[in-house]
């Protein structure tokens, strides 16, 4: 067995209304009864608007800047970390995810033994 | 009793390029690593070399070739465990490990099943849907075919270097990230089997028009393509789609002879010489074709096989059915939307009621943006403007299809017209 992280990538936008909203917590609610077994953890991340990076490792200064690391249409909004026998089992309950206003991106977690 | 040094070399070379996928596909399942698994494989050929000249050639190559390549590997297994370094072991299944007794090793070894499924795990593997499809065409040749990192790379025409960092790449994410060594869930599998096809399909698409390069045809690559959809039909004897692009390159290929004349020039399917088709390549592609299209709807490879079948059966260029053409195109427009099959099938729509229907035809699929860089588009429109005496419009085409390929035998082809049009 190995462990994933399952990184959820949406759209923010799509999340503006409280409906969709609700929507949304109801699918990881079923996502989460559906794959108890598997889940390790996981957890939704306020929007992009709350993010601040800080760059300038291994430099005299740091910068510190209002905003997620990346700029993209679609955002980091959330995460599951997930236990599978291989990438294929990782898959398909990643494919369970109710990301509708985006996508996942599945990666190995590494074991430092 | 010894062999001739000369049959013996035959001999390993032969199964090399028949066996190896086999051979590397049981090793791996002891190595559970596949940089091992090479090593380990090709020690056993080295061997070959030696041993069939001292006793004689065995009547089953792959079967010897296994068995000592998995001798091998248990034998390092034994000695140290240094091989499992930096790499997690691969992943399988249903984890039948072998023990380690030879004995065994060699029944194993004989079992045809369980030789079919390992070679089935390597397909699937080297053909994973998260690794890229150019690194799945380069482990498909290198694992399955035994090609080694510089002929991958002159067959890609890129740098060996690069060559090697993406097939390091690629076995590298089949370890980390855990894609099985195995054949896929039944519910998995039209899906899987369907990107495993795909993958022979583009070996054969490169190797039937090279884009690049001083011969039309790249031999080397259009006969791997044909040798791995042998293998997947002895495979997966059941799958229709399997028959279809086994057909395909049948039929397709079949016409190889005729497609350059004695001093290198392009020749089209009209003034190809058809007694010097591939008869038996014929028969034995129409026969798929049937088994292929037995099933509905029909998919992809078994319609674009049906189509090269129409042109087989014609026993003269006159005597093309185009009308069944444009039928099976339509077919396939519905099986496999792309704006190269709404062309194709303008261009036959052209040949069944005459050129200005072909224009008009190229020209409501010419408002597909994706195709404006597509040759084949502008010397379709060109030939039609040509055969309609429109000869300056045809001139623009033919210079825009010129400059959209760097195969140097197409160059020709069209500035050959473009210099016989008469204003």
């Amino acid at each position: 067995m190995a462990e994933y992280l399952i990184l959820i990538y949406e759209d923010e936008a799509a999340y503006a209304s409280g409906e969709a909203s609700s929507q949304a917590m109801k699918d990881h609610n079923e996502f989460g009864e559906a794959n108890g077994a598997a889940l390790k953890g996981g957890n939704a991340l306020h929007p992009t608007s709350a993010a601040t990076s800080i760059r300038g490792f291994g430099s005299d200064s740091f910068s510190v800047t209002d905003g997620p690391f990346a700029e993209t249409k679609e955002a980091l909004g959330g995460y599951y970390v997930v236990e599978a026998a291989d990438l294929d089992e990782a898959i398909s309950i990643a494919k369970q995810v109710p990301a509708r206003h985006g996508g996942v991106e599945v990666r190995p977690i590494m074991v430092f033994d | 009793m010894g062999e001739s040094l000369a049959a013996v070399s035959a001999a390993v070379a032969d199964a090399h390029r028949r066996e190896w996928g086999y051979v590397l596909a049981a090793t791996v399942r002891v190595t559970r690593d596949i940089d091992v698994a090479e090593e380990c494989v090709q020690e056993a050929y080295a061997r070959a070399l030696t041993a069939w000249t001292a006793t004689g050639i065995p009547l089953n190559r792959g079967a010897w070739l296994t068995t000592v390549a998995r001798r091998r590997a248990l034998d390092l297994d034994r000695r140290e465990s240094t091989w499992r370094r930096a790499m997690p072991l691969l992943v399988e299944a249903d984890a039948h490990r072998l023990e380690e007794d030879p004995g065994e090793t060699v029944a194993r070894a004989n079992d045809d099943t369980l030789l079919r499924d390992d070679r089935l795990r390597l397909v699937f593997t080297c053909c994973h849907p998260a690794l890229a499809r150019e690194s799945q065409v380069a482990l498909t040749l290198r694992l399955l075919c035994g090609l080694s990192t510089s002929e991958v790379a002159r067959a890609f025409l890129v740098s060996e270097p690069t060559m090697a960092a993406r097939i390091t790449r690629a076995k590298k994410k089949i370890s980390t990230a855990r894609i099985p060594y195995r054949v896929p869930a039944r519910d998995e599998l039209p899906e899987r089997v369907g990107g495993v096809l795909d993958v022979v399909h583009l070996l054969f698409t490169t190797g039937h028009a090279a884009p690049a390069g001083a011969d039309l045809v790249r031999r080397d690559l259009v006969e791997r393509a044909l040798d791995l959809a042998r293998i997947l039909r002895a495979l997966l004897p059941e799958d229709a789609d399997v028959a279809g692009l086994l057909a395909l390159i049948l039929l397709t290929d079949s016409r190889r002879a005729t497609r350059v004349s004695e001093d290198g020039r392009l020749l089209l399917l009209e003034q190809q010489d058809r007694r010097r088709w591939d008869r038996a390549a014929i028969t034995e592609g129409l026969a798929l074709v049937r088994e292929a299209l037995s099933r509905r709807p029909p998919g992809r490879y078994g319609l674009q096989a049906a189509i090269a079948a129409v042109h087989a059966e014609a026993p003269r260029w006159e005597d093309t059915d185009w009308r069944q053409i444009v039928a099976l195109y339509d077919e396939l427009g519905l099986a496999w939307p792309s704006p190269v099959v709404a062309l194709n099938r303008a261009v036959a729509v052209g040949m069944a009621a005459g050129p200005l229907v072909g224009l008009e035809a190229i020209e409501a699929v010419a408002a597909d943006a994706r195709l404006e860089s597509y040759g084949y588009l502008h010397s379709a429109r060109a030939d039609f403007l040509r055969r309609l005496g429109r000869v300056t419009e045809a001139r623009e085409s033919y210079e825009k299809a010129l400059a959209l390929t760097e195969n140097e035998v197409e160059r020709e082809f069209l500035a050959g017209r473009l210099g016989q049009l008469i204003d």
